[in-house]
This record gives structure tokens, C-alpha cells and sequence, in this order.
């Protein structure tokens, strides 16, 4: 499907302590090419090099950028994107929402796993639209949401 | 090692919120600077909900560090001839960083 080629996704990624968050993303970034969204990863050293050594061909993987790097780029207006996905399970994840949320002209998703997920939801205050589960080793209760969402996120652009 | 990392940064909060880092520098410091989210000080960006405040005390700056595996710390650094630079030209930069946008510090805050 191509019908939204012109549109991109940054996928923030957050520290990756918490394993469902390499899985989905990479269920993410299909779902995003599904849609003919292009997809972007930006995250810590550790986040993107375990999607990296899982996917050594790069068959899934699309372009990967520094989060410093990515931030600077928006912020100085180089670039910026239509969708922006933040992985969340922690108050630093909630920050870094919080940023993207008043930087960017992007339609924010906070994606909020984890053990707390259900407290950090609570700690959103700006504007985003919240999916959330408490899932730390099984993806598929983020999986779900996430699924939910999909479908009006595109639409809604 | 990053520009912030060679400057040896005093440590005044460790892995706190970035609420709790505001509130500190809000109620420790005399004068501080808001700033936006995405503000870049040294080579690493003020993270987190407005908001956000940047310090100065004597030759020291004072801001809040985010990094996402460890939460917000609270950092006091030497600013020497760069703390005037850094809020009257609107500017921030250590060597080899990049420059923060223009207009991004909003407004100055003494007690």
C-alpha cells in the first residue's frame, strides 16, 4: 500500500530495559510501511543496536538516527514529521513525549508500557494521544492497542 | 567524551523526574532562565514538559540532564564567559556543538 508515501513516522525509542520495546517497535515500523508511511528510529546506542544486530540485513529496518540528532533537526525546523511514536516506561520516556509533543508538528502517540504503565499515563499532561498496557515481557496486550490505534492514527491524517 | 561529560559536572539531583529537577532548580536557585523543551546547552538538550529552567549561580551554570535510562539529574557546571553569552545573544554553544534556534530562552527569572 502506498496510498500515504508522501507521510513519515519518527519512532522514538526509549531505554530498552524493558523487552517488549524492541519487538514493537520492529511491529511498528511493519505496520507503518503497510500503511506506505515511512518510517525513522531515533533512540540511545543500546536501543538501536538491538534492533541492529537482530535485523543484520536490514530487511525491516528503516534509516536509524541519533536522538540528539534527531531532536536538533526538528527543533532548528531541518526537518520534521507527520506521525511521531515515543516508546515510554519511565519518567525520561514521559520527557522526551513531553518535548517531541511541543516541538514537533507531528500528531504525537506516547506509547506507555511496562510495569507503571498505568501511573504514567496519569502523569500526561500535553497533548498526545495515550496507548497504553501494562506489558513487560508480552508484547501482545501493546500489540492490541496498538492495533487500535493504527487504523485512526492513518485516517486521521 | 561529550563536551557536558569534560566539564565534570556536580552532580545536585540524581535520577529524579524531570518535575522534581524543575522544582529544585526553581526553589535552590536564585536566578533562572526558562527555557523550551529541546533547548540545547553544551551538547545535550533540555528534555521535559514547560516549564523548564536553566540556572546561573556566580560562574556556574545550573540546568536539568535527562538521560533515558537513568531519569533527570540536576548539573551545575562552569559557565565562565559563556554565561553572558548565553542569555544575552540568546545563544548557547560549547566547541563543536551546534547552535541552539534563535528566541529559544523566554524569559529571565530572579528572586
Amino acid at each position: 500500500m502506498t496510498e500515504n508515501s508522501n507521510e513519515n513516522a519518527l519512532i522514538l525509542l526509549g531505554c530498552p530495559q524493558v523487552p517488549v520495546q524492541t519487538s514493537m517497535a520492529l511491529y511498528l515500523v511493519h505496520s507503518l510501511k503497510q500503511r506506505g508511511i515511512r518510517p525513522v528510529i531515533a533512540g540511545t546506542p543500546a536501543a538501536r543496536k538491538l534492533m541492529e544486530v537482530a535485523d543484520p540485513d536490514r530487511h525491516y529496518l528503516p534509516e536509524m538516527a541519533d536522538i540528539d540528532a534527531a531532536i536538533d533537526e526538528i527543533t532548528e525546523k531541518r526537518r520534521d514529521f507527520d506521525l511521531c511514536f515515543v516508546f515510554i516506561h519511565n519518567d525520561s520516556g514521559v520527557a522526551y513525549a513531553g518535548t517531541m509533543a511541543y516541538i514537533s508538528k507531528a500528531r504525537v502517540y506516547a506509547l506507555i508500557f511496562g510495569e507503571h504503565a498505568e501511573d504514567l499515563a496519569a502523569e500526561i499532561e500535553f497533548p498526545c494521544e495515550v496507548v497504553a498496557a501494562k506489558a513487560v515481557h508480552n508484547p501482545m496486550p501493546l500489540k492490541r492497542k496498538l492495533d487500535e490505534v493504527m487504523q485512526w492514527a492513518v485516517s486521521k491524517r | 567524551m561529550g563536551c557536558l561529560e569534560a566539564l565534570k559536572p556536580e552532580i545536585l539531583l540524581s535520577q529524579s523526574s524531570f518535575r522534581e529537577a524543575r522544582e529544585y532548580i526553581r526553589k535552590n536557585v536564585r536566578e533562572y532562565h526558562e527555557v523550551e523543551p529541546g533547548y540545547r546547552i553544551f551538547d545535550v538538550h533540555i528534555i521535559g514538559v514547560p516549564p523548564l529552567y536553566i540556572g546561573v549561580e556566580g560562574e556556574h551554570l545550573i540546568f536539568p540532564y535527562t538521560k533515558p535510562c537513568h531519569g533527570t539529574f540536576v548539573v551545575k557546571v562552569p559557565g565562565g564567559e559563556e554565561i553572558g553569552m548565553a542569555f544575552a545573544s540568546r545563544t548557547y554553544r560549547c566547541p563543536g556543538s551546534l547552535s541552539p534556534p534563535k528566541g529559544l530562552v523566554l524569559s529571565r527569572i530572579q528572586r
